[in-house]
């Protein structure tokens, strides 16, 4: 879907198409007691709908649910989604030759950058867009290609220091076929913010995970969406399970933020989404 | 892109079954209109954003204007054209006009299709609301459309 947005907007004109949809190993959820195999082309519904991963992995099911529309729903693919392009408005006007089209200039810097990245922001403003990789991250999913095997999700997004003109590490012609999670016991959700309440983009989401032991948080991780060209992880090891240590730790989380002139509420929304989606998995011990 | 190359494409809309040359990448919508002949599907955005064009395509709510008509092959669509029965209007589009959930029309099939999605599995109020979230109506705000869901469900 995506890819014809792009097509549609001039911005990409591939000169030859293959329809994935055709291939049916690439299709269907297999959830097992060692985690989840998610096929590239299940579609953001399938894995909203299905009770297992609601039951195991709670924040993929919510991150998927929260996308956009029904109709978008019954046909975008988690593979697609989280190689999704940048939805930011100077990149996808094919009459601003940004950096991501390989230009010189980011136009959002100085220009309307409201809803653009408040960290890893100094060369391109661009925030990642998808929903189900905030989730992915949190959930350490491993992503499994046609042609590499493996890649771990922690180096599967690139900044744009690393790659102006890609936000992932996948190869030329390198085709994403499953999406594995393992099952680690972990609690995880995901909550966002945003401007209507459905069919809109992410101001901010969050994804948190943590096994628990009593009051505490253990190997406590929360990914924000929405806030930088990759999504953002922040690891907070061991924390106890209460308002005070948790806020302690948002605050802490976007004290290096580098808002721009008209994004500097992104950090607030930022910090409530960090403290809202961990005490979230507090709240599940009682 | 490459100069255009018509396929075979072939599909069932509205229990018929259809088959024609089309290029793959045409948009579903368009060989709906075009090819098919069935004009009630509309298109409002052509971008995916608005709803108008909502089709079912094995079942399932989808926007046949992001939707190639390579990706239909071989399935079945239903189109606004085919939720009447033995001549008689279907209970959501009786409802939607008793009601006054239409009025210039032209989110209207498209509400319809999505309205009906919904009445498979009904829920809240406010899965109402998200069930028809993808569709969008500059005219009526919304009331006299959920109104009219309402009305028919409870038919």
């Amino acid at each position: 879907m995506d890819l014809l947005d792009l097509m549609k907007s001039s911005i990409r004109a591939p000169g030859r198409l293959v329809n994935l949809l055709t291939i049916d190993e690439l299709k269907g959820i297999d959830v097992d007691t060692s985690g989840a195999t998610i096929g590239a082309l299940a579609t953001l519904a399938e894995i909203a709908d299905h009770p297992d991963l609601a039951r195991m992995f709670p924040a993929l099911a919510l991150a998927a649910g929260h996308a956009a529309t029904p109709q978008v729903r019954n046909v975008a693919t988690i593979g697609g989604n989280i190689l999704q392009r940048p939805r930011c408005w100077y990149f996808r006007m094919a009459q601003y030759p940004c950096l991501k089209k390989g230009g010189d200039t980011c136009f959002a810097m100085d220009g309307e950058n409201k809803y653009h990245a408040i960290f890893e922001n100094s060369l391109c403003a661009m925030v990642h867009p998808s929903n189900t990789a905030v989730a992915l991250l949190a959930l350490d999913a491993v992503v499994r290609t046609a042609g590499s095997g493996e890649i771990p999700i922690r180096k599967f997004f690139v900044t744009p220091d690393q790659d102006i003109l890609r936000e992932s590490a996948l190869a030329e012609g390198e085709l994403v076929t499953q999406l594995f999670i393992p099952a680690t016991g972990a609690r995880s959700h995901y909550l966002e913010f945003r401007e209507r309440q459905s069919f809109d983009w992410a101001l901010v989401s969050a994804a948190a995970a943590a096994e628990l032991e009593g009051q505490t948080l253990n190997n406590a991780r929360v990914v924000l969406g929405s806030v930088a060209p990759i999504p953002w992880r922040i690891d907070l090891g061991e924390i106890a399970a209460t308002d005070e240590a948790l806020d302690r730790a948002a605050d802490e989380a976007v004290r290096g933020a580098t808002p721009l002139a008209k994004n500097k509420y992104k950090v607030q929304l930022a910090r409530t989404a960090i403290r809202r989606s961990l005490r979230e998995l507090a709240r599940a011990t009682e | 892109m490459s100069a255009p190359a018509e396929e075979k494409s072939s599909f069932v809309i509205n229990g018929k079954s259809w088959s024609g040359a089309v290029h793959p990448l045409k948009r579903l919508l368009d060989t709906i209109r075009e090819d098919v002949g069935l004009t009630g599907t509309k298109e409002g955005c052509g971008e995916g954003e608005c709803g108008a064009c909502t089709v079912f395509l094995d079942g399932q709510v989808v926007m046949s204007c992001m939707v190639p008509t390579c990706q239909a092959e071989g399935k079945q669509i239903t189109t606004i054209e085919g939720l009447a029965e033995n001549g008689r209007l279907h209970p959501m589009q009786e409802s939607f006009a008793q009601e006054g959930g239409a009025q210039c029309g032209i989110c209207t099939p498209g509400m319809i299709m999505a309205a009906v999605a919904y009445a498979r599995d009904p829920g809240s109020a406010e899965d109402m609301r998200e069930a028809l979230a993808g569709n969008l109506c500059r005219c009526t705000g919304y009331i006299r459309i959920f109104e009219a869901v309402k009305k028919a469900m409870a038919k």
